[in-house]
């Protein structure tokens, strides 16, 4: 009896313990795929890299053509203009329609010339956003058509949901919608399933008290019963014992112990540790919103990530490149004045600290290892405060090492390195660790 | 055959002293640290109940303080340089001169802090090579021990009313007005002080050096001859360490080595006699050496010269054969003094010229050495005697170090208008009204010309860090002139650089250097101060020495102790030969001790010139019988925390004569029965007498003969006969992929000069310990250079004399032992003994071929060190970051000023863990991201530790030895069965240092009895 009753019992468990290893690898994978999502956000040197397909001065639907402009407009023009919102600049949607190429080639070149030639309606545009020079661009024909081209594909993509969500500010990737529903829906899936488990379980133990009551009263009903049965059929459960019991004390101090124990050694090992670190900045600067929404590449700001040990934090003049013009009358921006004329330079809270002992270069991750930012740094560009998304342990960082294989695509460093590993290991990943990676003195000296 | 010599590193070793046998088996000089030699009375008594209050304290504040983590800030620029990134070093080229010595160099800055000096391969003097004094320059700029703001008094005073003052006072100045200063080479800056005496008519400029060489320049017709001595295959100097400290040393290194490298393919080498009183770097690598007293460096020269005229009968069989080379040598001939006497350099100049010298250019002069000895006593007596109205002092302190440094402080008392522009309050500017403290020269914008034709620049790399102002700047202001000093210098550049001004003024800011000439047009060579008739007369009559004869010379570091004195990394860098750090000492001949009864460390009272000093004794094989030799720039009054009271000043003790400033006396000494320890390096690193294996050399008639015959490669018996050590082998072999990082040590270029120690230093964050502290074996250096005399006896001898006498003669002391150096640093084994004994694996293999040392993981058993054949490991036994026992010496740790001298990359070393050579890891990982960056592999050279960047000779070679195409590989290659040698090589660690055998141009052996008797 006991055996049968049971059996169901564990079988619950294991689907429990299923769903929830479920639950817990669809969100590990939503982690992993979040850097995909703003890939071009990060794409290093994107005026460099980007070889316009279209021929000059046409517009053209070539794919080649649009993925060049893309690049071109989030390295060039995505500081200061969106598709269809005003930022520093006018909206460029429709711009195709409203200026011939003919026009706006030689404004992009150099919009100050065009004004001074009394251009009519380059006059006009001057005037109304309020006197503000375009800064002139050392773009090639084909590259500015391409721009164009680009610019013309996205005002038709973004027609479309920008309506549906009727809150005018452009979604900030559609790679990220399915995601997020993706994990929405499970979630829910998930819920249901829990409470039906739930009411299973309690419809189960209300039956069983049941049924012991009904067969304790029809044994009561019986008179053939002997001494023995009828005290093991009224026998109570004597709490005072159980509590005394040697073995019961025993295992409640055991447990207790180990608990005690467990935190312990969790609270100690999580001395020194900041994930989650979210300190109040001294201007409350929106990730979410500059690289979020406005798309701007993260290496705009922190100029020296992909060349130099450390990701700076950018210094004011670079904030003044658009901040000059765009929201002056910001509490926030006016601190960034104030501290300009007073030549005080910014305290910002320093959030990614690792010790002294430890080495870490950014470009050797990003420019050679091709990381993203968001593998460390976590979903930067949803973020209105900065935290610390990953531990920043050794143990993290070795991780990684071990799993991650490396970068060789195209890298002449590693030629010789990737033919030794395939003779000596085959099809194994050539990760990192392989190549030393984790050794002491790569990070410790 | 190789000879093989018995080498020991000290006179304790070779008498195996009772304290010496003591710690020569133990690696570390005492067992626990905690009873300090020099007392501390809270070691000592430990109660129990502060143990239990500490204790409980500090279980208190650890847990509060991992409550929360302290908020740190990160601060980025408001505006920032487009080339500054932080976290990417940037690189200037200026120009290091600190009056003596003329090094171009590049200044590695990080986030504007200037961290580390390299040399500047554009120059076409130094070619890339740095001094150690130029490499330690760095640090004199965050030296806490500078004036920082214009005084009165001593007192701090604002730089208008400073300048009002001074300007009013000058107008009214009676009598001369005197500038007085080291030997400037700056024409813009000749050309301020010109204009600063065209504005005050009655200025008068006065140069005078430290150590000075003005009979020289008289002796060529007020020109300093500039010597190539690439050009020379026999060179004999009399009492010239040009490889050290004379003149230019780091150039005439670079020239004097090209000549002394071999290889299979050139089995030449210069030939090099050097006749000198005490044993100097230079004398340490010549061929041929013979001690001689100072008096007798006149007899020297006069035969010599008598031989090359062919009037000669020398006695001096070394002489007659030094004279024969010179003479079929000819224009490859060449002869240097470094004597003040004028008497001596009129012959050596006639000797050069008889012999045609190629290797002496009087054509484009050297600069580097201007001061007139008669000038500046002429001035002290002025200054005395009420005619000099105001004097200025720039760069100069002759209240220290000129022998008349009593009669200069009584000067200065009586001269109304004083003004030092010294950067510190130091002997003279404490004594001057005001001071007007002149920036550091990385914050200085001038102009060098050290060999006419020959120009160069510095620029700031650092904005001001204190309230100072270029000397320059403070002359034109008083001058009446307003523009600023870099404008003046631009306008002054005007006329030299062609084409278009801007872009080729970028160019030479750029480089650093640039040819053409801003002197003023080369005087008509005046008649030498004296003919060669008269200057035999003058030697000839020479009175004999008599008496101990004192010999003052400079060190290798501390140099004359100007700006150097207070560095303390100059100050722990062992000297070159008697490997003694923190202070002078008196150096004696063995025999002078024995026949007094002294010890080395005894403290002896010196008396010359009507002024004693004291100081210990060391007693220094190869110094002249009958002489002592002490160093010049020690004993500083007001040079800093670090450099005051090290040492004794021994500048009284030199003689002003007619013929100038002699640095030799005749000294009475007297043992004063005090004891005063000598904090030398050498006889702390044994290598348990395992000597046959450490060091090899040979000479170069053997290296003719067969280049196979001249290393012994020690061969272990196998069942199989005898193999090579590493072929017999309990460990598995490591591969290597990637990298193999090999450095080859070539001993016959390395001179021994120590530049590579202060540049490992500088570059690892390497913490110093001071005086008591390198007396207890604790010094922290990584790199050192053991330096081995040798003696004549050797095992050859055994028959004839049988093993016990020859064992015996072996530890009689040569009384001029040929001297060997070999840097030594972490070998970086393939089968290092310290990995298999590290209980923590903090010491592991790279798969690259190093060593590694991770800090974090160390928890000080220290048993790698133990176990380390070759001494290399250092361990923390304080925290030399703060613990205030070290805040004199190691203060640049201590303070955000000096902080700002460390390289950020590097780990600063706590307490209680181990450190060593690393190979300098963190240039390895910086030339391989490059590469990666750029998608190929490493070149060549790209990938350079400190030590090698450093080495002015070229000696040490470091690279990829996996790559075949590398210097490294070609090299070992070459070199593989004939000169290159494993350090213990039996002993099967499997270096990845190796070390190319010494060659000696002698016809016989180095230690052969005709060559040394």
């Amino acid at each position: 009896m006991n055996s049968i009753r049971l059996r169901p019992l564990s079988h619950l468990f294991l689907a429990l313990f299923l769903t929830f290893a479920a639950v817990g690898r669809s969100s590990a994978q939503t982690v992993g795929a979040a850097p995909a999502v703003s890939k071009e956000g990060v794409v290093p040197g994107a005026t460099a890299a980007a070889a316009p397909a279209a021929a000059a001065g046409a517009t053209t639907g070539d794919a080649a053509a649009i993925a060049a402009g893309d690049a071109l407009f989030k390295g060039n023009c995505a500081q200061c203009h969106a598709i269809n919102d005003v930022v520093v600049g006018p909206a460029l949607a429709g711009i195709a329609k409203r200026r011939p190429i003919s026009w706006l080639i030689p404004w992009i070149k150099n919009s100050s010339k065009v004004v001074a030639s009394g251009d009519e309606y380059a006059v006009k545009l001057y005037n109304q956003y309020g006197k503000q020079q375009m800064p002139s661009f050392q773009l090639s024909d084909a590259e500015i058509t391409s721009i164009i081209s680009y610019v013309t594909a996205e005002e038709g993509k973004t027609a479309g949901p920008a309506s549906t969500q009727g809150t005018g500010i452009k979604p900030a990737d559609g790679a990220e919608t399915p995601g997020v529903g993706a994990e929405s829906t499970s979630s829910k899936y998930i819920d249901i399933l829990l409470i039906v488990l739930v009411v299973v379980l309690i419809v189960m133990v209300v039956t069983l008290v049941i049924i012991a009551n009904i067969m304790k009263d029809v044994l009561r009903g019986r008179k053939d019963l002997d001494g023995r049965d009828v005290e093991q059929l009224e026998q109570r459960f004597d709490f005072a014992k159980f509590y005394k019991s040697p073995v019961v004390r025993g295992l409640a101090v055991g447990i207790f112990a180990l608990v005690v124990l467990y935190e312990s050694v969790q609270g100690v090992m999580a001395i020194g540790l900041t994930q989650g670190y979210q300190p109040t900045q001294p201007i409350a600067f929106s990730h979410k919103l500059h690289a979020g929404e406005h798309q701007i590449n993260c290496a705009y700001c922190h100029t020296s990530v992909y060349k130099s040990k450390s990701a700076n934090i950018p210094s004011a003049n670079i904030c003044m490149n658009c901040h000059s013009q765009i929201k002056t009358e910001s509490p926030e921006i006016k601190k960034i004045y104030r501290a300009i004329e007073r030549k005080q330079p910014i305290q910002w809270v320093r959030i990614h600290n690792i010790p002294d002992l430890a080495y870490f270069n950014h470009s050797q991750h990003t420019q050679v290892g091709g990381i993203e930012c968001q593998t460390c740094h976590g979903p930067i560009q949803n973020m209105e405060v900065v935290y610390q998304y990953s531990a920043l342990t050794m143990g993290w960082c070795i991780n990684c090492h071990r799993e991650t294989p490396l970068n060789t695509k195209g890298n002449g460093y590693y030629n010789n390195l990737v033919k030794l590993h395939q003779t000596a290991n085959g099809a194994a990943p050539f990760t990192v660790s392989s190549n030393g990676g984790t050794e002491c003195s790569k990070c410790h000296y | 055959m190789q000879e093989s010599p018995k080498y020991w590193k000290g006179i304790e070793e070779l008498e195996s002293s009772p304290e010496f046998v003591k710690t020569a088996l133990s690696e570390f000089g005492e067992f626990l640290p905690m009873k300090e030699a020099y007392g501390t009375s809270d070691a000592t008594v430990a109660p129990r109940r502060d143990f239990l209050k500490l204790m409980g304290f500090g279980i208190a504040a650890a847990t509060l303080a991992s409550c929360e983590a302290p908020v740190r800030k990160a601060i980025p620029y408001l505006n920032k340089p487009e080339e500054v990134d932080p976290g990417i070093a940037n690189f200037y080229a200026s120009t290091y001169f600190n009056g003596t010595d003329y090094n171009s160099v590049l200044v590695k800055t990080r986030e504007g802090r200037p961290i580390k000096l390299e040399g500047n391969p554009e120059s076409p003097i130094t070619r890339g090579g740095l001094s150690a004094r130029a490499q330690a320059s760095v640090l004199n700029l965050y030296d806490g021990g500078r004036l920082q703001h214009f005084a009165i008094k001593g007192q701090k005073a604002a730089t208008d009313k400073v300048d009002q003052e001074i300007r009013t006072k000058l107008a009214g100045v009676t009598g001369r007005i005197a500038i007085v200063s080291n030997t400037i080479i700056s024409p813009t800056t000749k050309k301020v002080i010109a204009e600063f005496a065209a504005r005050y008519p009655n200025t008068q400029h006065v140069q005078y050096d430290a150590n000075s060489s003005s009979a020289l320049l008289r002796a060529n017709g007020g020109v300093l001859p500039s010597y190539d001595f690439s050009k020379a295959n026999v060179i004999v100097s009399l009492d010239a360490d040009f490889l050290g400290t004379w003149l230019s040393p780091v150039e005439f290194a670079k020239q004097y080595v090209t000549n002394r490298k071999v290889s299979s393919t050139k089995k030449t080498m210069s030939r090099h006699f050097q006749f000198e009183t005490a044993l100097t770097l230079t004398g340490s690598n010549a061929d041929v050496r013979v001690a001689a007293k100072p008096s007798e460096m006149g007899t020297i020269a006069l035969e010599l010269y008598n031989e090359i005229a062919g009037t000669g009968s020398t006695q001096n069989a070394k002489l007659k054969k030094a004279a024969a080379e010179l003479k079929a040598a000819r224009a490859a001939g060449l002869v240097v003094s470094g004597s003040n006497n004028v008497a001596v350099q009129t012959l050596v100049a006639a000797i050069n010229q008889a012999l045609g010298s190629a290797a002496v250019d009087l054509a484009s002069p050297s600069m580097l050495r201007q001061g007139d000895d008669a000038r500046m006593v002429q001035l002290v007596n002025d200054m005395n005697s009420g005619a000099v109205g105001a004097v200025i002092f720039y760069n100069a302190n002759p209240a220290y170090d000129h022998p008349l440094a009593d009669k200069v402080k009584t000067g200065i008392a009586k001269v109304p208008l004083s003004i030092s522009l010294n950067d510190r309050l130091d002997e003279t500017g404490s004594l001057c009204y005001y001071a007007c403290p002149d920036h550091n020269y990385l914050e200085s914008w001038n102009d060098y010309e050290p060999k006419r034709g020959y120009l160069s620049l510095a620029q700031p790399v650092i904005s001001p860090l204190f309230a100072t102002r270029q000397a320059q700047d403070s002359l034109l202001t008083w001058a009446g002139n307003p523009q600023s000093y870099y404008n003046y210098l631009k306008a002054s550049w005007r006329g030299v650089l062609t084409g278009d001004f801007q872009k080729a003024w970028d160019a030479a800011v750029h480089d650093g250097v640039a040819m053409g000439t801003l002197s003023a047009a080369a005087p008509a060579p005046s008649a030498p101060a004296m003919s060669v008739q008269q200057a035999v007369s003058a030697l000839s009559a020479a009175p004999k020495g008599s008496g101990v004869e004192l010999a003052l010379y400079e060190k290798v570091g501390i140099g004359t102790g100007s700006c150097e004195a207070n560095n303390p990394w100059l100050q722990e860098l062992p000297d070159p030969v008697s490997k003694a750090t923190w202070g002078n000492y008196l150096a004696v001949p063995r025999e002078m001790a024995v026949t007094n009864k002294w010890e080395q460390g005894d403290v002896v009272k010196i008396t010359a010139n009507g002024k004693s000093i004291e100081l210990p004794v060391l007693i220094q094989p190869g110094q002249a019988k009958g002489t002592v030799s002490i160093a010049i720039g020690y004993g500083r009054e007001s040079a800093g925390k670090v450099g005051d009271k090290v040492g004794a000043n021994v500048y009284p003790m030199a003689m002003i004569t007619a013929n100038g400033i002699q640095y030799a006396n005749t000294v009475t000494l007297e043992k004063t029965g005090s004891q005063s320890p000598i904090a030398q390096t050498q006889t702390h690193h044994t290598i348990m007498d395992r000597m046959v294996q450490v060091v090899q050399e040979s000479t170069l008639a053997q290296y003719v003969k067969n280049p196979k015959e001249v290393t012994e490669y020690e061969k272990i018996a196998t069942p199989d006969g005898l193999e090579a050590p590493n072929k017999v082998s309990l460990w598995d072999d490591y591969e290597y992929k990637n990298h193999h990082w090999g450095m080859a040590i070539d001993l016959n270029s390395c001179i021994g000069c120590g530049s590579c120690v202060i540049g490992c230093q500088v570059e690892n964050n390497i913490a110093v310990v001071g005086k008591q502290e390198v007396i207890n074996r604790r010094e922290m250096h990584w790199m050192r250079i053991d330096r081995y005399y040798s003696s004549d006896h050797h095992k050859d001898e055994f028959e004839t004399k049988g093993k016990l006498d020859t064992y015996a003669a072996m530890e009689d002391p040569s009384d001029n032992p040929s001297v060997i150096f070999q840097p030594m640093m972490c070998q970086h084994c393939n089968h290092a003994p310290c990995e298999t004994v590290c209980p923590v694996l903090a010491t592991t293999h790279s798969s690259e071929g190093l060593n590694q040392m991770t800090y974090n993981r160390c928890v000080g058993t220290r048993y790698c060190a133990n176990n380390c054949p070759y001494k290399v490991r250092r361990f923390n036994w304080f925290s030399y970051t703060s613990n205030e026992k070290f805040e004199n010496v190691n203060g640049h740790m201590f303070t955000d000023l000096g902080r700002m001298v460390l390289n950020p990359d590097v780990t600063v070393r706590a307490r209680g863990v181990m450190e060593k050579c690393s190979f300098c890891v963190q240039r390895i990982q910086l030339g391989k991201l490059e590469a990666k960056k750029q998608k190929r592999r490493p070149k060549d050279g790209e990938v350079v530790t400190a030590c090698a960047q450093s080495c002015p000779t070229e000696a040490i070679v470091f690279g990829d030895m996996r790559d075949p195409e590398t210097r490294i590989s070609k090299l070992l290659r070459r070199e593989d069965g004939e000169r290159a040698f494993h350090v213990l090589d039996t002993i099967n660690v499997q270096p990845n240092v190796t070390y190319l055998t010494k060659i000696r141009n002698t016809e016989k052996s180095a230690f052969s009895v005709e060559e040394n008797a």
